[in-house]
């Protein structure tokens, strides 16, 4: 009985770790799901079978964030660029203090930086260029204070225009970085 | 979700004739006299098979630019592949090649076509092949015709049994589909309310490497598109983007920002093994092997402007390929490795560019203004790639001499983008 008291415990305390070290190795791979419908394939009839279809429209949301986020000066979440800029003008430095200092008080929260272009040039060389935007907003945010591990920064590209048009009114709205908190994405 | 392609008229002719032709026309111009006549006689008792067989045979050729097919007055009794074949008659019709065939229905309910291709000129038989198929495979059989008399006619290999990938978004849905290389039986391997972008077929056609940003964030996916499954290749830590397969299958380059910044990573397609290619303090990214696996293309802003680059798939220095102009982005290397195409910047507009590496000779070959993804037919020919005609987005097609162009876009309405040219199926 003691023999099995004591394993069980060491496998308590084993998985314990293996948790611990899974979610402290925040750049690993997310495990590689397999989705979409089963069945089995059929080799070497590529030309003439069916393209099974895959539906991701009907995703679930996430939890609610933080209402405190929603308000005063947190609620400000875009920074705008000038063309192939990526530096964060003057008049948004105060924006990314105040959520430099949520962040710092509130070490639980979470924050993604999603990137954005307009829509010229290539999609994958915009995607570089909105994670160039967004990686710049992340460094602004640790320097006053905010931990690394609390802030993810990716790019959507020219993917997710605010604005749809195709001049330079709608092209000023679409380079930016938009901060979102858990719950949010 | 399936709909017809309409192939519009190519540019000089969609600019000078009415609009309400062009939706029925599959006329291409730009191959001018050079395109050589062929008749294609309706095979016997083929209007037991629907869509008629002859009509796509004809249809891929005049597409390819190098073929126009002749108007025949109805020939009576109608000539099949047994017929002894008349050479000064269909010279007189002006035909350089003649294809003739019959189609019979089987016991068991199938159908066998038989034809035969002519060299009108020299007066000599090319060949023919029987087919036997079921209803549901009248395109895929007159595809193989159509390649069979491309390949006799021009010594290189058809593209008409290869098929397509590409998105269309409609309002907010996207759809990643797949379709033949004339448009024809559009089939959907996703559909998303966020986007997808930048597919990329595996060497033996059986799957499709793409970005979705189905979690609000890019991540690459490796879809099987027989059986509809898939699986995430790389999701890491920041962007995930611009997957490209080697030649032989077996490793995937990609854009990840993991390390911060964007730099090429190679990795195994089932998401193992990820290993560093490119350290840059710039944006390195759109990795293109070269057809022999040796070399990585891709797209650096190292210099300060967007440019190509070139290095060693295996790692080392990479050497810079393109000079003229402030951005060049979007590499792709042609079948034979003697070309690169890419998309440049004139003066505000995207076009497409062709570096001849024999002669380091570069030519701009579109003529619009928002060109983006060039993507070559597995034979070299044509390049396929997305551009914006009258706001919305359409495919285009031009030939790689640039000679002749033709578009296409989705009947139900929509922007199609993101074009790939799947591969040869052996």
């Amino acid at each position: 009985m003691r023999a099995n008291l004591t394993s069980l415990f060491t496998a308590v305390v084993a998985a314990a770790l293996m948790a611990a070290c899974a979610s402290t190795t925040s750049d690993e791979q997310t495990p590689a799901p397999v989705t979409g419908p089963g069945g089995s394939g059929k080799p070497g009839a590529v030309t003439t079978s069916p393209v099974k279809p895959v539906d991701v429209t009907g995703k679930a949301g996430s939890p609610e964030a933080d209402p405190r986020v929603k308000q005063g000066p947190l609620a400000q979440r875009s920074i705008y660029y000038d063309l192939d800029k990526f530096d964060i003008k003057d008049e948004y430095r105060s924006m990314v203090e105040s959520h430099a200092k949520y962040l710092r008080d509130n070490p639980a929260a979470r924050m993604l930086i999603q990137g954005n272009t307009d829509e010229r040039g290539s999609r994958e060389y915009n995607v570089g260029l909105g994670q160039r935007r967004a990686d710049g907003v992340k460094r602004m945010l640790v320097l006053l204070g905010a931990r690394d591990n609390q802030i993810e920064s990716v790019s959507l590209g020219e993917e997710k225009p605010q604005a749809e048009g195709h001049n330079e009114e709608a092209w000023s709205k679409n380079r930016r970085s938009d901060m979102l908190y858990s719950g949010e994405f | 979700m399936r709909f017809r392609w309409v192939w519009l008229l190519g540019l000089a002719c969609l600019l000078a004739a009415p609009l309400a032709n062009a939706q029925l026309s599959i006329e291409i111009t730009g191959g001018g006299e050079q395109r050589t006549p062929i008749a294609i006689v309706p095979f016997a008792g083929e209007t037991a098979l629907s869509p008629s067989i002859t009509s796509i045979v004809r249809a891929d050729l005049e597409r390819s630019g190098l073929f126009r097919g002749l108007e025949l007055p109805p020939i009576v009794p109608a000539p099949t592949e047994a017929s002894t074949i008349n050479y000064p008659e269909w010279r007189s019709r002006l035909a350089d090649a003649l294809v003739v065939g019959s189609v019979a229905t089987r016991a068991d309910g199938r159908f066998e076509v038989r034809f035969r291709l002519f060299d009108v000129v020299k007066q000599t038989p090319l060949g023919g092949i029987a087919y036997t198929l079921s209803k549901d495979q009248v395109r895929a059989t007159a595809h193989r015709i159509a390649d069979y008399v491309y390949e006799k006619l021009t010594g290189d290999r058809g593209v008409f049994s290869t098929r397509i990938a590409y998105v269309v978004k409609r309002g907010n849905r996207y759809e990643l589909q797949i379709a033949d290389a004339d448009g024809a039986g559009a089939e959907t391997a996703l559909a998303s309310f966020e986007p997808i972008i930048s597919p990329a077929w595996s060497p033996d056609g059986r799957r499709i490497a793409y970005v979705s940003f189905e979690s609000k964030r890019p991540v690459v996916y490796v879809h099987s598109l027989v059986d509809g499954k898939r699986h995430v290749a790389a999701n890491f830590r920041g962007s995930n983007s611009a997957p490209a397969w080697s030649p032989d299958g077996r490793t995937l380059a990609v854009t990840l920002s993991r390390e911060g910044g964007s730099q090429i990573f190679l990795m195994n397609p089932d998401g193992t093994g990820v290993r560093r290619l490119t350290s840059s303090p710039a944006i390195d990214t759109e990795p293109r092997y070269s057809p022999d696996g040796r070399w990585l293309f891709f797209t650096s802003d190292r210099g300060g402007s967007p440019q190509i680059y070139r290095m060693p798939a295996s790692g080392g220095e990479a050497q810079r390929v393109t000079f003229e102009g402030s951005y060049n982005v979007s590499p792709r290397i042609s079948p034979d490795g003697t070309k690169l195409a890419y998309i440049t910047r004139n003066s505000g507009r995207f076009q497409v560019a062709l570096l001849d590496f024999t002669n380091q000779q570069t030519q701009v070959i579109t003529d619009s203004e928002r060109d983006e993804s060039p993507s070559f037919a597995p034979n070299g020919r044509m390049i396929l790639l997305a551009t914006v005609l009258g706001g919305r987005g359409v495919l285009s097609a031009v030939s790689a001499d640039g000679r002749f162009k033709q578009r296409l876009s989705a009947a139900t309405g929509g922007d199609v983008r993101e074009p790939a040219w799947g591969p040869f199926l052996e």
